[in-house]
């Protein structure tokens, strides 16, 4: 099928035309350019969804066909969930590319041609059938997403937040291809189903547990797990809107579908025996992420970091539910990554928003500025409800579905820990609209800054843009909350997530060219419990809008803003992740 | 091959890892992960290894010869290109450091915390 080689090669054409000719740097031409490439990449995404929702759609490069269950080919695979993803991301890609149109730190060709190599590298990513494509692509997007980040060179921060995501990452994705490295002397593939077929016979051993361990940490450094996460915050802080939303939305969430599907198609063979080890070592991860992310939310006056951290607490939240390692569960993850991550988007471009009417990004300073701002505010106020899974809006309706995958395995005290979660992240937002909009509660000290006040002044200037931002975050927020309500929604989904769980199927299909039936799953909408812990949330989020910032704390300390340390925890949580692996699975 | 290229290889990660880690010039903690980087090549390389065994170039040996795995080699030299991608970036970012802010020290970039 040329729709997968299409969907990456249009965002990957673009943009060598756009990085590589003198004659296109005018800015509108480049912005034509880059919105049809990312548009187009939507469209196929989208095609690709509707066509393998009948089968997986799989093809090899090249017609380099499997033989007798032997891939030398690189397929690129899609099944309606990766597809999805995809499509997600190209959605927020023509999202940040259309806030990116009226800002002038962005400015150039060559921004343009970094977001569609981003696009191309997180497409490829979702489609790639091949571990070792999976890693190309993943330094793909990695790359260009280290060059977007640091886009304003000028800047101390920006350069410092760049410094930081590349190289945690880069450390990141040499632990991925150690992993891979292991797994291909121990299979001799690289192909997903191969490896999969050569490692379902055997007890998992030693080796099989440390390269899963490798393999998943490398992806834990992308989708910000703790403590592989502490350059999340730094990275996001600085990085110009449009890039924020994207990174926030769809990056992250990439390196927890990495994964789950090596999960799914490699290790699921092996592993799947000793699943609850698995699921215990992930579920503590993902309750570690979601508690120290929402606490460190919660104690942000830098609205950018305040969002950033959200996107930590919630990624606990999407590891939670892949933790469960069950098709019900994932159904929860696909619609809380949809929901979620449109509503963080759009709260991203509100921050960008305010940031562009009063030339700050610190709450202390906007107190009480935003008093005329009121359609801003609802928005705010909207995005801190949703982010609580206020019932029934997109990311409650996620949230709710995992709680109840963890509830029918016997772990009903998750769902309280996720409450709380969920409640400090949507109160921090709460708390912004009720100190910035309202200008209620205590004032803060006076700060010393009174050259910021200025930037604030300008109107005619920044009315513009700020107003297209607000219209863009407006569409993004208002499809987060639609989301949950959209009927069929998770019968749609929960055959696709039956599928994707399902390994054997997955080999028959790629290198067999068997077509598998779509599993008929019974799905089932939330239950009355979820429905009062997502009400009880939202709740608790307002009291905790009415609470003060948390002051500075051991926490805190701990981001520290130095790479070294950055490292040196990664290093750190990988031997610790590898040894309770070879523990429990050798 | 021997145990010792695996040996190497561990020994190269944690090497450019503690480099990274204690670094205190921008320069040198790029080094220091290029070296950490040269441990998947070791690793690579020592997977595909076979004792005896001739470069894996059909032109003037006959097909039953044993070589060494072509696969991992191929990965080895991709693997190479993202390293030397990541580090000219890092370079660029250094080069920025010192231009703007007249400081290669990491910790003296100092604009983010908490």
């Amino acid at each position: 099928m040329a729709l997968a080689s299409l969907a990456v090669l249009v965002p990957l054409g673009a943009a060598i035309v756009l990085g590589g000719t003198t004659s296109l740097r005018r800015r509108r031409i480049a912005d034509a350019i880059a919105l049809a490439a990312a548009t187009a990449a939507l469209g196929l995404c989208l095609a690709l969804v509707a066509r393998s929702s009948d089968a997986t759609v799989v093809a090899w490069l090249g017609g380099w066909h499997p033989r007798d269950g032997v891939a030398l080919g690189i397929d690129l695979v899609a099944d309606p969930l990766a597809a999805g993803l995809a499509a997600f991301a190209a959605l927020l890609t023509v999202t940040g590319l259309v806030v990116a149109l009226h800002q002038v730190d962005t400015a150039s060709h060559l921004f343009h041609a970094l977001v569609l190599l981003c696009l191309a590298g997180m497409i490829g990513f979702c489609l790639a059938g091949d571990l070792f494509t999976i890693f190309v692509f993943f330094e793909l997007m990695g790359v260009s997403a280290y060059a977007l980040s640091g886009f304003r060179v000028a800047e101390r921060a920006p350069l410092e937040g760049a410094l930081n995501f590349a190289v945690t990452n880069s450390v990141g994705s040499l632990l991925l291809l150690a992993g891979i490295a292991l797994l291909y002397g121990r299979t001799g593939a690289l192909n997903l189903a191969q490896m999969g077929d050569a490692l379902a016979t055997r007890q998992p051993d030693a080796l099989v547990a440390v390269a899963f361990a490798l393999v998943a940490c490398g992806f834990f450094v992308k989708a910000a797990i703790v403590p592989f996460h502490f350059w999340l915050a730094d990275a996001y802080a600085v990085a110009p809107t449009s890039i924020c939303l994207i990174f926030a939305g769809a990056l992250s969430e990439l390196g927890l579908y990495g994964v789950a599907r090596v999960y799914w198609t490699v290790f699921e063979g092996p592993i799947g025996a000793h699943g609850e080890a698995v699921r215990d070592v992930l579920l503590a991860l993902g309750l570690l992420t979601a508690l120290v992310g929402a606490v460190m939310c919660a104690g942000q006056r830098h609205l950018k970091r305040l969002v950033a951290f959200a996107t930590v607490a919630h990624m606990g939240v999407l590891l939670c539910g892949v933790a469960l390692l069950d098709g019900a569960a994932l159904v929860g993850v696909a619609v809380f990554v949809v929901g979620d991550g449109l509503v963080k988007a759009g709260l991203f471009v509100a921050v960008g928003a305010l940031e562009d009417r009063r030339g700050s990004v610190d709450e202390h300073q906007l107190y009480g500025r935003g008093r005329d701002l009121p359609v801003l505010g609802a928005l705010f106020g909207a995005c801190g409800l949703a982010l609580a899974a206020l019932p029934p809006f997109g990311p409650f309706l996620g949230r709710a579905l995992i709680e109840d995958g963890a509830s029918h395995q016997g772990l009903g005290w998750v769902a309280p820990l996720l409450v709380v979660a969920s409640a400090l992240v949507g109160g921090a937002v709460l708390r912004v609209v009720r100190t910035v909009f309202l200008g209620r509660g205590a004032k803060p000290p006076p700060t010393h800054k009174a050259a910021v006040e200025e930037a604030g002044e300008d109107p005619a200037e920044r009315e513009r843009p700020a107003r297209a931002s607000v219209v863009v975050a407006l569409a993004l927020v208002g499809l987060g909350l639609v989301w949950g309500l959209m009927p069929g929604l998770v019968d749609a989904i929960a055959p696709s997530a039956a599928h994707f769980v399902d390994r054997r199927a997955y080999a028959a299909e790629v290198l067999h060219g068997v077509r598998a039936g779509a599993p008929g799953v019974a799905s089932e909408g939330p239950t009355a419990t979820a429905w009062l812990y997502g009400l009880a949330s939202a709740a608790l989020a307002a009291v905790v809008g009415l609470a003060r910032t948390v002051p500075e704390g051991p926490l805190r300390e701990l981001h520290s803003g130095r790479v070294g340390d950055y490292v040196a925890w990664l290093a750190t949580g990988a031997a610790i992740v590898a040894g309770l692996f070879a523990i429990t699975l050798g | 091959m021997s145990v010792l290229a695996y040996l190497v290889a561990v020994w190269l990660l944690l090497a450019g890892i503690y480099g990274v880690v204690t670094s205190r010039h921008l320069v040198h903690l790029v080094t220091c992960l290029s070296v950490a980087q040269a441990s998947t090549y070791v690793l690579l390389l020592a997977i595909g290894y076979r004792s005896g065994a001739q470069a894996p170039i059909f032109g003037d040996i006959p097909q039953s010869t044993p070589v060494v795995d072509p696969v991992v080699q191929a990965l080895t030299l991709t693997d190479v290109v993202v390293s030397a991608t990541v580090s000219a970036l890092l370079l660029a970012i250094a080069v920025q450091a010192h231009k703007r802010f007249g400081s290669v020290d990491p910790d003296e970039l100092n604009a983010l915390r908490g």
